[in-house]
């Protein structure tokens, strides 16, 4: 069985369709499950008090925000070699949920610097980085919504795409390049395991960059029917419009002769 | 059942209160999308069989 059946928009709208109600009720729970114990049933921090509750959604956000870039730039490499419409769509519908998810996580690492670092803001190279992120999204969104032919939209959008994952991959490992300004390196290393935060916080950290993991598969997939959807209305249309056009140009053509 | 969370309550409930405000809104704007194209897509199908 091959991955590219899942290409072909009718067998997505199939697949997608009995999957997308399991998806968002475990993204559901995993969220509810891991917000709920970090807020109320963790202890503070021993240096950051109770801010330390932030970072239950500060880093799956984050984590999504990039995550969320780097599945566009498999789609849209998959789009500019393969021509899979599904692709380019998956990408277009994944924009949005990564801008949020940029939002977030600048938002709340804003709002938990100021009592941590004293300031909201810094020009620190994960922050920086995080911020060109932010306006990649911003403006892979516009360039998609600004080209009429969609074809043509999702070529500029997919080349766009690979310029931003230069600043998608920097945002993770600016910490590791530049050995400066405020941001802590990961507390999480997935490829070294070893990790500096305690169990306690540890667990439903985890439980919920889960639950943000499959609330982005789930608007993912929304998304991309809605863009399958889309695309289908609009063909049909421009089909009627173009039949009616013709419909007309008979009619036209006999009220001209007749006047002459 | 408010976990006491000292003079940090306010930086606490302003990072979740604004965290929670985008993702509910984003979620209902893009259901409300799928419904509405949904619903076109059906009514041109319907009037062009």
């Amino acid at each position: 069985m091959s991955i590219w059946k899942y290409a072909n928009p009718t067998q997505f709208m199939k697949t997608t369709g009995w999957m997308l109600p399991f998806v968002s009720i475990a993204a559901g729970v995993c969220i509810v499950t891991g917000l709920v114990w970090g807020f109320f049933f963790t202890p503070d921090d021993f240096r950051q008090g109770s801010t330390v509750k932030i970072i239950y959604l500060h880093v799956p956000s984050a984590l999504m925000a990039i995550n969320a870039w780097l599945m566009m730039l498999v789609a849209s490499l998959i789009w500019l070699v393969r021509r899979h419409h599904v692709s380019a769509l998956a990408a277009k519908a994944a924009a949005p949920v990564g801008l949020v998810m940029t939002l977030i996580a600048l938002l709340t690492g804003a709002i938990w610097g100021e009592p941590m670092w004293g300031t909201y803001w810094a020009w620190d190279p994960r922050l920086t980085s995080f911020l060109i992120l932010f306006l990649f999204y911003l403006g892979y969104i516009a360039l998609w919504q600004a080209i009429e032919t969609q074809d043509i939209a999702a070529d500029l959008t997919s080349v766009l795409c690979l310029v931003g994952s230069v600043f998608a991959l920097l945002s993770r490992y600016a910490v590791n390049f530049w050995n400066q300004g405020l941001h802590q390196g990961t507390s999480v290393p997935v490829a070294t395991g070893g990790r500096t935060v305690a169990d306690v916080f540890f667990v439903p950290l985890v439980i919920s960059m889960i639950g943000f993991g499959l609330l982005f598969v789930a608007l993912l997939l929304l998304g991309t029917r809605t863009e399958i959807r889309a695309r289908r209305l609009k063909a049909l249309l421009n089909r009627e419009m173009a039949r009616d056009q013709d419909r007309q140009q008979p009619s036209r053509a006999a009220q001209n002769e007749g006047t002459q | 059942m408010m976990p006491d969370l000292g003079k940090y309550q306010d930086a606490v409930l302003s990072a979740y209160g604004g965290s929670l405000l985008l993702l509910i809104g984003m979620i209902a704007l893009m259901i409300w999308r799928a419904r509405s194209v949904k619903k076109q897509l059906e009514d041109v199908e319907k009037r062009s069989t």
